[in-house]
């Protein structure tokens, strides 16, 4: 096992995700604005583009669900047990420590399992809380959806709708703090805009790689090979 | 536009004559008023003198609706009234016109004897109370009932004294003029003669030309229905807040509907009905349309907005059309597009305090012209025989959840005094209940006798050429008394004064729409609606709760990263020593 420079992260995925962290400051901008945390644009401004934004949004999802599951990397969001006690660990003591993060890049596995636990989460319980309240929401404040509101409640969609954000927002914070807990913050952030980082590949894979994906690995001879594949800790 | 030169002329005496005649009783003062007088007559060119002596209402009426009436346009009539042989005349009274009229419109005498300007009369289909100007009590002249002479001069037939007596079923005496003639000279005086205080009032008119005026019938115009409801309450806008004088002549920013330079409608062209029987009711409203502009084609039968803009009126391809549609079964249209009423100048009466009627100037009543409106007229905050006013101006109107159905205190209603403000109509309506619109309301406030006995309100005998009448002898003993006991009913022989409220359901004076309520006047948490309670309404701030535990949980977050941060930062110092 030797660690290579591979291209993680592919054009659309960047595009999805930068789109999308666009997005969801909008969104919460636009939201909070709604709900009269602040009133830095009119309501009506506000309601608009919130609501022109989650269009976007949705869009971009849908894109996104059929890239996931067309080209396998759903698979990254499978949740696993593997290495996950040391990663936890890891962010609970050894951080503290000085050290290094016990979870390398694999090329199956481009999260840490608390990473893909959270993504994994975030996929299925949050944004779908988030977007099928909205819809919901849209639909009612459209005068569509009469039955809709009086079989929930008029307060309950706007309710999950607003819990749902504030988990995203909760989410954001956690999701930029853990970016300052690598090498550096930008060394944790440039993946994301070049897409290229160090993976730790099987010889298999590294051949495959550099056999019939020349233009998403760099092979380097001079590469420092790391004789473990992982550091164990007790 | 035969005769309208003359018209003219004739209206522009009319001040002047006034001027004499209260001059001349004027002139039997002391010189301190003849002072007063003199400056009075100029008080309608905006110069100061806050006193105007006498007791003069409706003054300005007649003069307001005849000066549009000159701008009267051809209609596409299939009839011009002019030329029939049955209105030759001559005419010398009301009844021979309108007997001239009932001899080809045979059928309209029967109609209008059911119509409420004819019976004053109206059985409540949903609460099956008693109503119409012939019974109701308000809180402002408070009851037409007794007070015929004065009042029903704004009712639409000839020579009623007295409800209880007058011959309902006689046709002749219908007065078709009053909503049919379109010359403008058209006047009515009171039915029966008033305290001699009064009688200054309605002097100085030009006869009535009856054949000129009956031969210019036709459609009724806003002269014809502003007299009386733009004057409602004893005064201009006095009572409604969004019908004033303005309208005879509204720029497009107080009425787009009514506006020469908006669609320039008539109140006709909403109030639509046939046979004298027509849509607008303020006892049983229409608070919401789902039937919308019907099929293509189809006559309207309501004077509601969605009969003609339907029932998704905003556009249905963009954002903000589309949430605006999503309000129509919760909000009217008149929430959002009639953001203020009492406006171009005319002040609406927003508080009137009975209390200090009475105080008099040497021993005459006088009033007491201290506010100034928009269109620089001087308004009268006292007068001897009402008591204290306070105005608003383009005012908010007051939004409430509405049903449609109004309920009445009556004369009979029997109330606690403990709980006033006494509510001289009330109604129900709430956030769950379908039928329920946010709807707006001018809000009158006033302080008024009651039965103390009772705890009923009374009526007041306020005109009338005896020694009870209020208006010439200023007691509220002798006119509650007087008032109570002429109409049978029962009198403890106590009163005092009480808080009432009375609610104005507000559909006139429809912005532009560039000008209707922007979201944030209700979507926020001190806006329109902050008052309403018990539903979500984003932006209002009404899930504390929920925005506290968010709150917590995301500085929480934050303080939790920080805090991990920190313990980094020491470790990784510590580490380096």
């Amino acid at each position: 096992m030797a660690t290579y420079i591979v291209q993680v992260f592919k054009l659309f995925e960047r595009i999805w995700h930068w789109s999308q962290a666009a997005s969801i400051l909008l969104l919460l901008f636009t939201g909070f604005a709604i709900h009269g945390v602040h009133r830095l644009i009119s309501f009506e401004t506000a309601a608009w583009l919130h609501t022109l934004v989650a269009f976007a949004l949705l869009l971009l999802w849908i894109f996104a669900t059929f890239w996931l599951f067309t080209t396998g990397q759903w698979r990254h969001y499978i949740p696993t047990g593997k290495n996950f006690i040391q990663v936890a660990k890891y962010y609970s003591f050894g951080i503290f420590k000085g050290d290094h993060h016990p979870y390398r890049k694999t090329f199956r596995r481009k999260h840490n399992p608390l990473q893909a636990l959270t993504y994994l989460l975030l996929k299925i319980v949050i944004f779908p809380a988030i977007w099928i309240s909205g819809i919901a929401y849209m639909v009612i404040s459209f005068g569509y959806g009469e039955g809709l509101s009086d079989m929930l409640g008029s307060a309950t969609v706007p309710l999950i709708h607003t819990i749902a954000a504030i988990a995203i927002a909760i989410f954001i914070i956690a999701h930029l703090y853990l970016l300052t807990t690598g090498h550096s913050f930008i060394a944790h952030l440039k993946p994301m805009i070049t897409g290229w980082d160090e993976v730790d590949l099987t010889d298999e894979e590294a051949a495959f790689l550099i056999a019939d994906e020349r233009n998403h690995i760099k092979p380097r001879d001079d590469m420092v090979v790391h004789c473990e594949s992982e550091p164990k800790k007790s | 536009m035969n005769g309208q030169p003359g018209t003219q002329q004739m209206i522009r005496l009319k001040p002047k004559q006034q001027d004499l005649s209260s001059r001349h009783i004027i002139g039997l003062l002391a010189g301190i008023f003849l002072a007063v007088n003199c400056s009075l007559a100029q008080a309608e060119h905006g110069d100061d003198p806050k006193i105007e002596m006498g007791i003069t209402e409706y003054k300005k009426t007649h003069e307001e609706h005849s000066k549009k009436a000159a701008e009267k346009k051809d209609t596409a009539s299939t009839t011009d009234h002019s030329k029939l042989k049955e209105l030759e005349g001559p005419f010398n009274s009301g009844p021979e016109v309108t007997k001239a009229c009932l001899s080809c419109h045979n059928k309209a005498g029967h109609q209008f004897t059911k119509n409420k300007h004819w019976t004053w009369r109206y059985k409540h289909p949903e609460t099956g109370q008693e109503l119409g100007k012939g019974v109701l009590i308000n809180n402002f002249c408070t009851n037409a009932k007794g007070n015929e002479g004065m009042c029903a001069q704004c009712h639409a037939g000839y020579g009623m004294t007295d409800i209880d007596t007058y011959d309902f079923n006689n046709e002749e005496n219908i007065d078709c003029l009053i909503c049919h003639e379109s010359s403008g000279t058209y006047y009515k005086t009171p039915t029966s003669s008033g305290n001699k205080a009064c009688s200054v009032m309605f002097e100085g008119k030009p006869p009535l030309d009856w054949t000129k005026i009956a031969q210019s019938v036709g459609d009724p115009g806003r002269n014809n229905c502003g007299k009386c409801h733009f004057y409602g309450g004893g005064g201009d806008n006095v009572k409604h807040g969004d019908l004033s004088s303005v309208l005879f002549d509204p720029p497009k920013a107080v009425d787009v509907h009514m506006s020469t330079e908006g669609e320039d409608f008539a109140c006709i062209t909403c109030h639509v009905g046939e046979g004298h029987d027509w849509a607008g009711s303020r006892y049983e409203m229409l608070v919401h349309d789902d039937k919308g502009t019907g099929k293509p084609g189809a006559p309207r039968e309501v004077a509601s907005c969605e009969s003609c803009h339907g029932t998704r009126p905003h556009s249905n391809t963009d954002i903000i059309g589309l949430k605006l549609n999503g309000h129509l079964d919760k909000v009217a249209c008149e929430t959002c597009h009639i953001p203020t009423i009492a406006k171009g100048g005319v002040a609406t009466v927003i508080d009137w305090d009975w209390r200090t009627m009475g105080k008099l100037k040497n021993g005459e009543g006088f009033k007491l012209k201290e506010y100034t409106q928009g269109d620089g007229h001087h308004r009268a905050t006292y007068k001897s025989i009402k008591g204290n006013f306070k105005y608003g101006e383009n005012l908010k109107p007051r939004l409430e959840w509405f049903d449609g159905t109004m309920k009445y205190t009556t004369i009979d209603t029997k109330f606690d005094p403990a709980k006033a403000p006494i509510l001289i109509n009330g109604f129900d309506g709430a956030h769950d209940d379908p039928d329920s619109r946010i709807y707006p309301f001018k809000v009158m406030h006033t302080t008024q006798p009651y039965d103390k006995g009772n705890n009923t309100l009374v009526y007041m005998h306020l005109w009338g050429n005896d020694d009870v009448a209020l208006w010439g002898n200023y007691s509220f003993d002798k006119a509650i008394k007087a008032g109570m006991e002429r109409n049978g009913l029962p009198y403890s022989g106590e009163w005092g004064f009480i808080e009432t409220l009375s609610y104005w359901p507000i559909n006139h004076m429809v912005a532009p729409k560039e000008d209707a309520l922007a979201c944030g006047e209700c979507h926020a948490n001190d806006g329109r609606i902050s008052h309403l309670k018990g539903f979500y309404v984003p932006g209002t701030g009404r899930t504390p709760m929920l925005d506290t535990i968010g709150l917590l949980a995301v500085l929480g977050t934050a303080g939790g990263v920080l805090g991990h941060g920190a313990l980094r930062l020491m470790a990784s110092r510590r580490r380096k020593k």
